[in-house]
């Protein structure tokens, strides 16, 4: 307790040094303004600044990352709530009321309810990771190669499974990234495993080229004159974003609930931010004397949900940190840039990089107070760049794409990387797989390889092993589980299907589909 | 007309996709020397991987033999200007990077991408790319000082 109140005190003066304060800035600035532009999330904006950061040191490296992310799910609620445009999936749900409320003229106390709820949702959040992640260290010291394959399979099998759509397809990018991670030379023995002869293989596929792919070349190949640009010409000023006493009283328990939903699921690995928020408006929505309000400019779903989305944001960084287990692409992303600048997430982090760490979590609470004062003089900018067309922002973000690759290793192949992963992934999204996985998998990869191959040679070759060692049981106790549940809900699922439509009725399927909508 | 690829038969598609990619990891993960279970050779996890991959693409088809065909196609027409635009814009500054520098590959990749939007006119992709060439030079040549040649000869 004590000890984390010290690093917490540590951490503070790490962050607030002017060097690492102006890279969060940075940071919480352009993570708002890519996030803002339609089309673009946290992911795309992480990658292209990902190769900057290579050069600098760790901790403003870590800073800015960080703060891009919740700069960019910030910017991305602009757009979901003035012009009912979901950037980033896990927005899609605070469409529903908050673009009515702008609509009613509202728009501005939808944006400061979402600033706030969101402000309070990451403090509590943070609160949670400064107590918790020294009692998740002591327990993960006694992980040994062993233990940690059977949490990191627990933690694929999660985010393939829990994230949306069909477990099995989940499944299948799960497995085509991990494919993908294996391509290179193998540490142990030295061979060069599927790189067909082209020299640049042999050294890993490039993480930036294919997050940059799969999240910014395919979503142009899919959306490129089918974004329809919703012409606004509403302004909103900061006068019209403080909400009223009574509307504050309103959005303060779904505020409060959707916190904690979003921490409940921020501490489940794998399970990905759109189904948190989609849990928290239903939630809302069932809880609500009056649920015909929601989908008509209701404060709650917007407040609940975007408390859900923060809170859980600022728990996924929990297993990230501590365990080396991130809960979905973006904290896989994080993680990669840690691995690149030599940094091994895991129990040792917390002591040996705590600079690092503590001021990672104090910079949480710094950037979303820049955030905050960001948006006082900004977000008439921001209503602005909402108002770029799609036609001209696609060519100018192909070319920062483009030239954020090269500039990785100073090397055209990287490009040509790019193409083939935006390919790919827009037919595996035609094809209604979720790419999301594949990068996770990629990530944890040759991490996975080497933990089972570890565990086996000190088990001389029994499987068992893995169900020998208590914790490790226990995380394959679950894996079972989660399986046969998902076995379970698909087969109900297809029977009463089934049943329904031999009495040639319909599926009630508005709550499913707006699940699958994203 | 039915399109090739549809609502109730892109799961046979995707799974099929799934089991061949499986396949090919299969066949050559089979090159690598396998190993044995204490001493894994490089071979070992490829191949597992590529079974399991083809058991799940396997499944996915199946399952779409048997699941029910609902709702109307909504798959929509495949945007081949745009695609075929965005891939070329991409190897025109793989090319043009490598044989003609930076300057020219720059402006291929904003102008030829942004021929793929239909209301984008000639003129407005001709500004659009000028406009990026300009903001490129001030900030990766002049200000980050890239290493990438501003013209070259190969």
């Amino acid at each position: 307790m004590q000890e984390s109140l010290l690093g917490l005190w540590y951490g503070f003066g790490v962050a607030l040094q002017p060097h690492n304060l102006m890279w969060s800035f940075f940071g919480v600035l352009i993570g708002n303004l890519i996030g803002v532009l339609p089309g673009m999330g946290a992911l795309s904006a992480i990658s292209m600044l990902l190769p900057l950061t290579y050069t600098m040191h760790p901790v403003p490296a870590i800073l800015m990352l960080a703060g891009i992310f919740y700069g960019s799910q910030y910017g991305g609620a602009i757009g979901a709530i003035l012009l009912n445009m979901p950037s980033h999936p896990p927005h899609a749900v605070t469409c529903l009321d908050g673009y009515p409320m702008t609509k009613q003229g509202k728009g501005g106390t939808a944006l400061g309810i979402t600033m706030i709820a969101s402000f309070f949702a990451a403090s509590f959040g943070i609160t949670v990771m400064v107590f918790a992640s020294p009692l998740l260290v002591q327990i993960a010291f006694k992980f040994g190669p062993t233990e940690i394959f059977s949490i990191m399979l627990l933690g694929l099998l999660a985010g393939a499974t829990m994230a949306r759509g069909s477990p099995l397809k989940g499944v299948a990018m799960t497995v085509v990234g991990l494919l993908i991670g294996v391509v290179g030379t193998d540490v142990n023995s030295g061979a060069a495993r599927f790189s067909f002869g082209i020299p640049e293989l042999t050294d890993k596929v490039e993480l930036v080229a294919l997050a940059l792919g799969l999240f910014g070349v395919a979503d142009f190949l899919r959306s490129v004159n089918r974004m329809q640009f919703v012409g606004s010409t509403m302004k909103v000023r900061f006068r019209d974003m403080r909400p009223t006493k009574a509307e504050l009283k309103q959005a303060f328990f779904p505020m409060v609930r959707g916190t904690l939903i979003g921490t409940l699921f921020g501490a489940m690995p794998g399970t990905g931010p759109t189904i948190t928020t989609f849990i928290a408006y239903a939630f809302e929505r069932k809880i609500s004397k009056t649920p015909e309000r929601f989908g008509h400019g209701a404060l709650e779903g917007v407040a609940s949900p975007e408390a859900a989305s923060h809170s859980k944001t600022q728990v996924d960084f929990i297993p990230t940190m501590s365990l080396g287990i991130p809960g979905d692409a973006v904290m896989a992303l994080i993680l990669g840039a840690l691995l690149i600048q030599g940094i091994q997430p895991g129990p040792q982090l917390i002591s040996e990089h705590a600079d690092l760490f503590w001021g990672l979590i104090a910079s949480f609470w710094v950037g979303n107070v820049l955030l905050v004062i960001l948006n006082v003089p900004m977000i008439g900018v921001w209503v602005k760049v909402l108002q770029v067309p799609y036609r001209y922002m696609f060519p100018c973000a192909l070319f920062f794409i483009a030239i954020g690759v090269y500039s990785t290793n100073n090397s055209l192949f990287e490009v040509n990387e790019v193409l083939v992963f935006g390919i790919v992934g827009a037919i595996f999204m035609a094809l209604d797989f979720p790419v999301a996985p594949i990068l996770l998998g990629y990530v944890l990869g040759p991490l996975v390889e080497e933990n089972f191959r570890r565990a086996l040679l000190l088990s001389r070759g029994d499987l068992l092993v893995f169900f020998e060692k208590p914790i490790s049981a226990g995380f394959m106790t679950i894996c079972i589980l989660l399986i046969l549940a998902q076995m379970f809900f698909g087969l109900r699922a297809s029977l009463r299907k089934r049943k329904l439509g031999v009495l040639g009725l319909t599926l009630p399927s508005a709550e499913g589909s707006q699940l699958h909508s994203e | 007309m039915k399109r090739l690829v549809n609502k109730s038969n892109r799961d046979y598609y995707g799974g099929a996709l799934m089991f061949l990619l499986g396949l090919g990891a299969v066949l050559q993960g089979r090159t690598y020397s396998m190993g044995t279970l204490s001493r894994m050779g490089p071979g070992f996890f490829p191949v597992a991987l590529g079974v399991i991959l083809a058991l799940a693409g396997a499944a996915i088809a199946i399952r779409a033999r048997f699941a029910e065909r609902e709702g109307e196609d909504k798959v929509l027409p495949p945007e081949w200007r745009g695609w075929l635009c965005i891939s070329l814009s991409i190897i025109a500054f793989v090319v043009l990077g490598k044989y003609g520098g930076l300057v020219p590959a720059t402006f291929a990749i904003v102008f030829i991408s942004a021929l793929g939007d239909r209301q984008n006119t000639f003129k407005s992709a001709l500004v659009l790319a000028l406009a990026i060439v300009v903001i490129c030079l001030v900030v990766f040549w002049w200000a980050l000082r890239m290493q990438f040649p501003l013209f070259g000869w190969g």
